[in-house]
């Protein structure tokens, strides 16, 4: 295994970081037109804040674990 | 859109979160491809894992789908009991694994715990364990394949074949391509997800119930009896909802079944082996332990907040007869309840997630086993690595199409869903005095091996037969009439244990021991072990197996 390998929580901050944005996303258009989705305790808007916090977690491991260039 | 019958419905953003994990798991596992050219990329990952990587791929291969569902509805039915399996029924068995026994699997450099039979007491004991688990494993991978795809189609209706074909074409495509370096990967992520998908609904659950101290007390208004003691109701078999007794949980799951699953069933040991030296090989277990024990807290309390919110679910016959939930469904119950749109998606990647991360663990543990164990000595002649690789990612792509063949079987038997506590009583309780005696003792000889594996084994089908065709047994192998399945198979594991260790001692005894030479590596008192004492404290495995075990006394007292 010469090759320099990726690190796996570039993927992850990759992935959590757009997972952020949908749910973020889904989360503000609900606090906007409610009213669909009848959950228990809908008042506490967990799509806008869990959605912050996966963008947020998923921009440290992106900016951490970015593929760093190898110069000769 | 919401299926008939179904329990809730996903919208684009939820069903955009599903397929977009489908994709980056394909994705990782065709970039990892090409780093898996040799037999060590495919079958060891190339032993360079860190321990967190190692150690966070150890838990999440436990991490199934079944694990999810099947503990949080335990919990449901039998309390916080259901937190033994995590605690008792774990972390001392994950400790002992990384100071005791991981220097001998790592020095030994075995690619796997047959194989470390095989250096120990020759090919007829290798033999008989990898068969025994290459045979639970496909069982194991089945049943849990159709676990998964029986949840999708309760939960949101989707067709169980679909479920089925999907998610194993996916999970055969990526572990093929990679091998155990993309299983490993996508474990860790998974692992991160199930717990991003699963933390919310304890988190909303305590704050719909008011916390701890009212769900406690809504709990004891709801139902009678103990739910949320670890041991003040299991002094006796009759005072708890489970049957059991103290004795059952430390001696039958704590000091036998626990300690044959961690240290000694490859599934897990597997990514451990993967690590890139033998103080990470120690102390990704360690890392595992701290993760394993607060699981209970996604698992374990979704159960019991279900129990304070939402009293009145059923066991499976009676929810089917009378139209109404079963507590098999407390998990999506409680996401439905509690999560809305792109949340619920999350939520159910999550299952996903641990349903694939299951699976790739069995698949890519029988494909190693398979290649090495079974295959590598039936062919005589030499034969390159590459093709070691190549009939590796074909025994990938056999093993779930085997697995897929069982999850259809199961379908037609659904009776043998019970079977999966059973399978590990079976086959693990007794290779734990197996290995162990091996380590430990180096009068141990390769007949007593053998012997007492093929009688712990044999007593483990004979005591489960027994109570089938005469359920009066029960009495005598649980110690008690009214003894639950869970708890019958504590007891089973208990003697098959002793059973295996005394059969070992014996032959042992009357038949001659290997020259100590011949066991430098293996057993302990033969090995010079590597020291530690350059390593500063907070370097030490020990010293972070002592903070765990603390940590874990400390549960224990706290829930006591």
């Amino acid at each position: 295994m010469a090759k320099k390998m990726i690190s796996i929580w570039f993927f992850i901050g990759l992935l959590l970081t757009v997972y952020g944005v949908l749910i973020l996303g889904a989360g503000i258009y609900d606090l906007i037109v409610p009213g669909r989705h009848n959950v228990v305790l809908r008042e506490l808007h967990a799509g806008v804040w869990w959605g912050a916090l996966l963008i947020v977690i998923g921009i440290v491991y992106l900016v951490f674990f970015r593929p760093k260039r190898t110069g000769k | 859109m919401q299926n008939p019958g179904s329990l809730m419905s996903l919208n684009g953003v939820d069903m955009a979160v599903v397929a977009l994990y489908f994709v980056v798991v394909l994705a990782i596992g065709f970039y990892l491809k090409r780093f898996t050219k040799t037999g060590n990329d495919f079958f060891m990952a190339g032993r360079e894992m860190t321990s967190w990587v190692a150690g966070l791929s150890f838990v999440a291969a436990n991490l199934g789908a079944l694990e999810l569902m099947g503990w949080a509805a335990s919990s449901y039915q039998y309390g916080i009991l259901a937190a033994h399996w995590y605690w008792i029924g774990a972390i001392p068995a994950m400790l002992f694994l990384a100071i005791v026994m991981m220097p001998f699997y790592y020095i030994s450099k075995t690619h796997s715990v047959p194989g470390y039979l095989q250096l120990r007491y020759g090919s007829s004991s290798r033999s008989l364990s990898a068969l025994c688990f290459g045979v639970m494993t496909v069982l194991m991978s089945g049943i849990n394949m159709y676990s998964m795809a029986l949840v999708l189609k309760v939960v949101l209706g989707w067709d169980i074949h679909f479920s089925i074909w999907v998610s194993s074409i996916t999970v055969a495509l990526y572990v093929a391509l990679g091998g155990l370096l993309s299983a490993i990967f996508n474990e860790v992520l998974q692992f991160v997800l199930i717990w991003l998908g699963a933390l919310l609904i304890p988190i909303i659950g305590l704050i719909e119930a008011g916390g701890w101290g009212n769900m406690v007390a809504k709990i004891q208004q709801n139902f009678q009896g103990d739910y949320t003691h670890l041991w003040r109701s299991i002094g006796s078999f009759s005072d708890n909802p489970m049957g059991i007794h103290w004795t059952g949980i430390v001696f039958g799951l704590g000091a036998v079944l626990s300690m044959g699953y961690w240290t000694t069933d490859f599934l897990v040991v597997q990514r451990v082996l993967a690590a890139k030296d033998l103080r990470s090989a120690k102390m990704a277990p360690i890392i595992g332990a701290g993760f394993k024990m607060m699981v209970p807290f996604i698992v374990i309390l979704p159960g019991l907040l279900g129990l304070a919110v939402m009293p009145g679910l059923v066991g499976e016959a009676e929810a089917l007869a009378t139209g109404g939930h079963s507590y098999n469904e407390v998990l999506p119950l409680m996401m439905g309840r509690y999560l809305g749109p792109g949340l619920l998606g999350l939520g159910i990647t999550a299952l996903i997630a641990g349903f694939m991360s299951g699976m790739a663990g069995n698949v890519s543990a029988f494909a190693t086993v398979w290649t090495y164990d079974i295959y590598k000595p039936l062919r005589k002649k030499p034969l390159s690595d590459g093709h070691f690789v190549s009939v590796g990612r074909w025994c990938t792509i056999l093993g779930v199409l085997v697995s897929i063949g069982t999850a259809y079987l199961v379908m037609e038997f659904a009776s043998i869903m019970d079977y999966v506590q059973a399978l590990f009583s079976f086959f693990i309780a007794p290779l734990f005095p197996t290995v162990l005696l091996g380590m430990l003792w180096k009068r141990t000889t390769s007949a007593g091996g053998f012997w007492g594996l093929l009688a712990g084994t044999v007593s483990s089908i004979g005591m489960w037969i027994w109570v089938k065709v005469d359920p009066s047994a029960l009495r005598i192998i649980a110690l008690s009439p009214g003894a639950k399945a869970m708890a019958e198979n504590m007891y089973r594991g208990l003697w098959s244990c002793l059973i295996c260790a005394g059969v070992t001692i014996a032959v042992s005894l009357l038949t001659k021991p290997k020259p100590e030479s011949a066991l430098n590596g293996l057993v302990r008192s033969c090995t010079v072990l590597p020291s530690e004492k350059h390593l500063t404290l907070f370097r030490r495995p020990a010293f972070w197996a002592g903070v765990v075990f603390v940590v874990f006394v400390f549960l224990n007292v706290l829930f006591w």
